[in-house]
């Protein structure tokens, strides 16, 4: 209004607030991107800067102070060895946000691949589809608990066990999309027009599965926090030796009654970091693409 | 019908083979000697050479695994490395409390998740749609353990309730074997809850969207509770398919809800399995959950017709 009054203050000035609305209108319009997205960088942060805000080292035995209650010198009170559970908490976070991190990219990107060969190639569609179906068949937890007890405890064969239980999914989203896809008018249009297939799918059929690829592999590394927790609870996943969440829940297990922080105070952090990434897979899915369903 | 069952039965097969194949293959595609593995660090190359030898790891490939389907289809899972018994026999003992566990689950879960789906359906954008959906992401993102662990800090040692933990045998009387599943039920059923919830919601939402029920509203129906239950029959082959599905999210869990409950169901014994190394018992057990697992999604499918009397399974 003011602006259409006095051009030469108006042009000036309605730069800055038009941007501050648009940010802010972002925030209104997706809460669950902005609350899981902060709570994310919260829990990130903390963990890469583990040595700073947990300087007692998270491995150090001192039994003079085992059980001990939250107190100004450990927050979050001691386990039955005497390890600062504050310092195990924060740094445990490293290993639930690298796994959580390394599944999703590294199950998206196979699973990416294969989807596409899969969906444009009829015989492998036949043997890779028959393969993922027998996988998906296998509940995921025991299918990465038994590749865990041949493979043994180490965070990498943790990210690989997960990795192969969420694989067939990722893979199933993308073969759906590229059989759709195929069906759709303008690629006929490429294909006609003399266009090769390997440019079809790089030009074509590939940007049209990445909104749902992300919002899966957000998914996909809410699930992996959650197995490893699960793994490393069972004692078959991260080794002992590191301090995760999963680890630190099993070792409080016998001593619960006695001093239940030693399970809630990871537990919190484990809940609130998967309550964050499923909350910026819904805020995601919602803004990226309305029409995927949830995967289960 | 019958037919459609037939065709159905045999579409499973494939799937199931390559199940097999794969739990059988786990043992050969871990890095150096499955039976060196299984020993443990400590073993001596006789005992490696016994172990070896009792597996008939010393045979070739494909020798060894028909001998071990042929063996599977026949109902033997194979024998304990640890305990010398066979493995369906080890199963056998374990199942009640995992069997009870998981029908008092699925029934909390259902009786939960359906109604609250409903509402948050029928009152959509208001405050307890709200309140469903996020109580449904929180349920979706709390792992077993810390729900288990909080509702035993909570219920039994404040609030002395129900019993800490251990399972209680049906033959011991029902009321209290059902209090000692309470709170694993719990637990587990809440990330089922959750997804029901999500999905009853979503598809509901779908169905009192279409004409005849916008016709029926306009006739001047109210959307009482009657019109809500017709509509939940229309609505009810996406939750079916979502609960099938969860049996998935539901086996996974009973391995760790029996660890944090103390309960000596299946979950215990894969535990127990996979810290002695016991590989043909965690094969069996999982070969058996899968099979289940494809089995009550068979049975779903064929569920089909009961909620849509259009669906036929001829032609």
């Amino acid at each position: 209004m003011s602006a259409a009054l006095e051009p030469e203050v108006g042009a000036a000035t309605a730069e800055e607030p038009a941007t501050g609305s648009r940010a802010w209108r972002f925030v209104r319009r997706n809460p669950t991107i902005v609350v899981g997205g902060l709570i994310l960088a919260l829990v990130l942060g903390a963990a890469l800067a583990a040595p700073l805000l947990a300087p007692i080292d998270p491995l150090e035995i001192n039994v003079l102070v085992r059980l001990q209650g939250p107190s100004a010198e450990h927050p979050f009170g001691t386990d039955h060895l005497g390890r600062d559970i504050w310092s195990r908490t924060v740094h445990g976070g490293k290993v639930s946000l690298l796994v959580g991190a390394s599944v999703a990219v590294i199950s998206s990107a196979l699973g990416l691949f294969i989807g596409l060969v899969a969906g444009y190639i009829t015989i492998v569609d036949r043997i890779v589809m028959r393969i993922m179906d027998g996988l998906m068949s296998i509940p995921s937890i025991l299918l990465a608990i038994a590749l865990m007890a041949l493979a043994g405890s180490s965070i990498g064969n943790v990210i690989f066990a997960i990795t192969v239980s969420e694989v067939p999914r990722v893979t199933r989203l993308v073969r759906g999309i590229v059989l759709s896809v195929r069906e759709e008018p303008f690629i006929e249009a490429a294909v006609a027009s003399g266009t090769r297939t390997f440019w079809i799918i790089v030009r074509h059929i590939l940007p049209m599965t990445v909104a749902p690829l992300i919002v899966q592999a957000t998914y996909v590394s809410a699930a992996a926090i959650i197995s490893e927790a699960y793994l490393s609870f069972l004692g078959a996943g991260t080794p002992p030796e590191v301090p995760s969440w999963g680890n630190v829940v099993a070792e409080g297990r016998d001593f619960f009654p006695i001093a239940p922080w030693l399970i809630l105070v990871p537990s919190a952090f484990l809940a609130m970091t998967v309550l964050a990434v499923n909350m910026l897979g819904d805020g995601l899915r919602d803004t990226l693409d309305p029409r995927i369903a949830r995967r289960m | 019908m019958l037919t459609y069952v037939i065709r159905r039965l045999i579409s499973t097969i494939p799937v199931l083979v390559v199940v097999a194949l794969f739990v059988f293959l786990l043992l050969h595609l871990g890095p150096g000697d499955p039976a060196a593995i299984i020993a443990g660090d400590f073993a001596t190359p006789e005992h490696i050479a016994q172990i070896r030898a009792k597996l008939g790891l010393d045979r070739p490939l494909h020798v060894q695994f028909f001998e071990w389907a042929g063996r599977l289809v026949q109902g033997d899972l194979g024998v304990s490395i640890f305990s010398n018994v066979p493995v369906a026999t080890l199963i056998h003992q374990r199942l009640e409390p995992t069997l009870t566990m998981t029908v008092t689950t699925i029934l909390f879960a259902v009786a939960v998740a359906i109604p609250s789906g409903v509402i948050a359906a029928w009152r959509r954008g208001r405050l307890a749609d709200r309140v469903v959906m996020v109580l449904a992401v929180t349920g979706f993102s709390l792992p077993v353990f810390v729900l288990g662990y909080v509702l035993i800090y909570l219920l039994s040692i404040k609030a002395g309730m129900f019993p800490v933990q251990g399972y209680v045998p049906l033959k011991e009387g029902v009321w209290a074997c059902l209090r000692s599943l309470a709170l694993p039920s719990m637990s587990l059923g809440l990330v089922l809850v959750a997804l029901i919830a999500r999905m009853t919601r979503a598809s509901m939402v779908e169905v009192l969207n279409q004409d005849y029920i916008r016709t029926a509203r306009a006739k001047g129906l109210a959307p009482s509770p009657i019109l809500i239950i017709h509509a939940l029959k229309n609505a009810g082959i996406p939750i079916v398919t979502t609960v099938g599905l969860a049996v998935a999210v539901l086996i996974g869990g009973v391995v760790v809800t029996e660890s944090v409950f103390a309960i000596p169901g299946i979950g215990r014994l894969t535990v127990e399995a996979i810290l002695q190394k016991d590989y043909p018992v965690i094969q069996g057990v999982i070969l058996v959950f899968s099979f289940v697992y494809v089995l009550v999604n068979l049975l779903i499918d064929m569920s089909y017709g009961l909620f849509d009397p259009r669906i036929r399974y001829d032609g």
